[in-house]
């Protein structure tokens, strides 16, 4: 380093030759692959995490001919994951057609894991660190850990520590029947105690959502999923598994009327104003997905289509402990946050892509963006973010229908996005924009923004 | 799948019961692998015309052990009969005679070989009635080969000569594992276009080839055996065949397409994949075929319209987007597969057999139209082969099937998937417009 000629320094000064800065380029989606998603105990009630990832791998990998290619990164996760599956993607990868030589990562942030990895995976290729990814999430609620008592788990641990015969039968003599009882896996929030339904039971009250506008999303969600499937929409995202050609949830002939009659699962200490049933409140599922990442130079040497780019992104959490918003309410803060980093207001999104973890989560979202005071106050906005168009939200269906296999959400919604982002612009000859939000245990949300290719 | 009483009479004891009760002996076909000799032993070449001449020059020049005489008791491996000037009937006599005496020579997985002219083309009916003779001769004698061995015939058009590449091709192919179950069975040669493969062992290097219905069965055996042969592979079936389609695919290091070809817009969307990703297309096979067997009495019409609609109309539609496409335009090739139900018929599948005699017109009838851009159509109709579909057939008509052969089995999908290879290649060029039949010369439908 130079100044003026004066100064230099060389490696002995300690001082480190500056680091260029940054040379940002875009990072695009080529596709994506995932499994149908199947209701809990249903078609994949043998299946492993690693099994479904894999398959979800192999699909993207098939239709677009990545054989043996090493591929910069693999990134993706699970929510409820084994211990012995500390190396989860990388063994998926090994298990995979890709090259042996594909590193991988896993990575876990609740619902949000699928998303996030999309974020990691493109930062990367933006800063030129690896030229393509392929970011995913897996999640199985039919396989899932099943935990001893810590009563056992401390026996077991100060067995295997244990020196003599006599220390032994003196550390098993602790043991309880009570210990032996194995536990089951939770989804409740270990600072509240509560599921995740009973604290949007709570939000969803505090909104005043009604049950009826609740069913209505969820037909929505059923209608359009199922006409995405008539018009072939997901003949190029979807690879068929274990028997499923299409989420096992979809109802497409459920009605009002059926939505109607289901009794309410959540906040039924609420007494009649409770709403959230069965209908409105994404199931436990089982499933996979997978985004390929990549840029545009990787893309173009192997002539693989480029749907969108991956814009920015967003983070954000809320303190649901204390109350002061509800737990799945963090993408109400993320979504005006990462608009006006980008100069965008809600007017200037073709698609919005809610996560449906439960009809009233998207309509309690929306209820908050149309709320002048909450806009002044919390948003730090002149007065409401805005009143989404619902014409553009969740256009093919969301984890209502579809189902929610948690860390697999990110990637279903990405990849379709993409998809439909890039139809548009085709159709109407201009760039159109696309938004992702997706909410997470403990308080978290994750947006981010695509842009059509 | 497997042919347990084929297996049992090739061993041991099962071989010595079979031959003392005078049961079938179904040999074990001599079937292609990469790297294995054309043929083994010596290629005898029986004809006194120029063109034989020319013909054992370039057997020659392949390294192939070529006599012009027989030696009694040599083993040999392939008799290749030249009746290329026969004039009149009493022509036939003194070289089918001289071979005659060699036919005991012929080894185990042998090869007989007549390369005549076509009866149509004759002069007089004398040469029309010995051209026509080449025909129940070779027929006759595929019957009485054993052990493996085939007989297949040759008809070279006019200005074809016997050393014309595409002569040459279909010499190779005969004389090779590739052709195991074809038995029986006349090709013509009717130009002579086709460029000799710079490389035997990958004659489809560099190309680009589409297999629809390649999730399974005879589609992915055919995807497999281009894979072999050096083509760059898009697989299409189905959306709910996808699971099966990628693992083919990624076994074959192709793509997978997820498509149902009955579509309106499949041609658009096969064009469209191939050219994104590999610039154009240069092989279009179609596979895809569906059964919805019925008596004519009890069909209904969702059976009748959909093996219509996925066997014949959808390849219609395709062969027309791909014909107006200029990314279909370098020695094209379609390769479609047909039926010998759709030849001889089969009680049951009126409706599948309409759709197969209909991929007969359509391969007869498009080959000029494909012709005008320097490209070729044909078809391969195979017989029983042993595949999920037949497996199902209860066991008695499943061995009337495999047996009422001259092979005495079933073929292999792999078999269907040699011939297609064959035709859809460079060398293939002068071919078009033929049905070439993949059935060990079954019994039905000559």
């Amino acid at each position: 380093m130079s100044i003026d000629g004066q100064t230099t320094t060389g490696p002995e000064s300690g001082t480190p030759a500056e680091a260029p800065a940054p040379r940002l380029r875009r990072a695009i989606i080529v596709g994506g692959n995932r499994i149908p998603f199947a209701r809990a105990g249903g078609a994949y009630a043998k299946s492993s995490n690693q099994d479904m990832l894999t398959a979800a791998l192999d699909g993207l990998i098939a239709r677009f001919g990545l054989q043996d290619e090493r591929i910069g990164e693999v990134a993706a996760g699970a929510v409820l994951k084994h211990s012995r599956d500390f190396n989860l993607t990388r063994e998926a990868v090994l298990g995979s057609a890709l090259s042996p030589e594909t590193p991988a990562y896993d990575l876990q942030q609740a619902c949000a894991t699928g998303l996030e990895t999309v974020v990691g995976l493109s930062n990367k290729i933006k800063l030129g660190q690896i030229e393509s990814g392929i970011a995913g999430g897996v999640d199985s609620a039919s396989d899932a850990p099943v935990v001893v008592s810590e009563g056992l788990r401390e026996v077991i641990l100060d067995l295997s520590r244990a020196k003599s015969v006599p220390q032994r039968l003196q550390i098993l003599s602790r043991l309880r029947p009570k210990d032996l009882a194995p536990l089951a896996p939770g989804t409740s929030e270990p600072r509240t105690g509560l599921s995740m339904g009973e604290h949007q039971a709570l939000t969803t009250s505090q909104w005043k959502i009604s049950r009826e506008a609740q069913d209505e999303l969820a037909l929505d969600s059923h209608r359009n999923l199922g006409s995405a499937y008539d018009a072939g929409f997901f003949d190029d995202l979807i690879t068929p598994y274990r028997g499923l050609t299409r989420d096992g949830n979809l109802r497409p002939d459920t009605s009002l009327d059926k939505l109607a009659g289901l009794k309410p699962v959540f906040g039924k200490n609420l007494g009649a104003d409770a709403t959230m049933t069965a209908g409105n409140s994404t199931p436990l599922t089982d499933g996979a997905s997978t985004v390929l990442l990549a840029s545009e130079e990787w893309a173009d040497a192997r002539d693989l289509p480029k749907l969108a780019a991956v814009v920015d992104a967003e983070a954000a959490a809320v303190d649901f402990v204390h109350g002061k918003d509800g737990l799945l309410m963090a993408p109400v803060f993320a979504v005006p946050r990462l608009l006006a980093r980008q100069g965008l207001s809600p007017a200037d999104i073709d698609f919005f892509e809610i996560h449906e973890a439960f009809a009233s989560t998207v309509l309690s979202m929306l209820a908050a963006w149309e709320d002048e005071e909450f806009g002044r106050t919390r948003l730090g906005l002149d007065g409401a973010f805005g009143k989404i168009d619902r014409s553009r939200l969740n256009v093919n269906g969301s984890s209502l229908a579809a189902g929610h296999p948690f860390a697999a959400t990110g990637g279903r919604i990405v990849a379709s996005l993409a998809k439909t982002l890039h139809a548009k612009a085709n159709a109407e000859g201009r760039p159109v924009r696309g938004l992702v939000s997706v909410c997470a245990a403990g308080g978290l949300g994750v947006a981010a923004i695509l842009e059509s290719l | 799948m497997t042919d347990t009483y084929a297996q049992l009479v090739n061993q041991g004891l099962g071989r010595n019961v079979a031959r003392r009760l005078g049961l079938p002996q179904p040999a074990i076909l001599r079937r292609y692998e990469p790297g294995q000799p054309l043929i083994t032993g010596p290629v005898l070449v029986q004809g006194d015309t120029p063109g034989a001449d020319k013909l054992a020059a370039e057997l020659l020049a392949w390294d192939l052990d070529v006599r012009r005489h027989a030696v009694p008791r040599e083993k040999l491996g392939a008799i290749i009969l030249v009746l290329d000037e026969v004039a009149r009937p009493e022509d036939l006599g003194k070289p089918i005679l001289t071979v005659a005496a060699s036919l005991r020579d012929l080894g185990p997985g042998g090869r007989a070989i007549t390369v005549s002219r076509p009866a149509s083309g004759a002069a007089t009916p004398a040469q029309a009635a010995a051209r026509q003779g080449v025909d129940g001769f070779l027929r006759s004698l595929a019957k009485e080969l054993r052990a493996g061995a085939t007989g297949n015939g040759l008809l070279l058009a006019p200005e074809v000569e016997t050393t014309s590449p595409s002569t040459l091709a279909a010499i190779r192919f005969f004389l090779s594992g590739r052709s195991a179950f074809v038995d029986g069975q006349f090709l013509t040669v009717s130009t002579t276009a086709g460029e000799p493969p710079r490389n035997v062992e990958k004659p489809l290097e560099g190309r680009i080839a589409v297999v629809t219905g390649a999730a399974r069965g005879i589609g992915a055996a055919i995807a497999r055996t281009l894979h072999r042969d050096g083509a760059t592979l898009v697989l299409v079936d189905i959306p709910a065949a996808g699971d099966h389609l990628a693992e083919v695919a990624n076994e074959v290091k192709g793509t997978a397409l997820q498509l149902d070809i009955s579509r309106d817009d499949a041609g658009q969307r096969i064009l469209e994949h191939a050219s994104q990703r590999h610039g154009r297309l240069d092989i279009m096979v179609h596979n895809a075929g569906i059964t919805r067997d019925k008596l004519l009495a009890n069909m209904d019409e969702s059976r009748w319209r959909s093996v219509i609609e996925v066997n014949i109309a959808a390849q219609l539609r395709i062969n027309e987007a791909l014909l107006a496409s200029a990314g279909f335009r370098s020695s094209p090739r379609i390769v479609s597969v047909a039926s010998t139900s759709g030849i001889a018929g089969n009680r049951g599948q009126t409706n599948y057999a309409a759709s197969k005699a209909g991929v007969v017109g359509m391969v007869r009838a498009t080959a000029p139209l494909i012709a005008a851009y320097g490209g070729t159509i044909n078809a391969a109709a195979p017989g029983f082969i042993e595949t999920e579909m037949t497996a199902r057939i209860p066991f008695a008509l499943r061995e009337m099937g495999r047996r009422l052969n001259s092979l005495q089995q079933g073929g292999q999908p792999t078999d269907v998937a040699e011939t297609i290879a064959f035709l859809a290649s460079n060398a293939a060029g002068g071919i078009n417009g033929e049905v070439l039949r993949v059935c060990g010369q079954n019994l039905v439908g000559a």
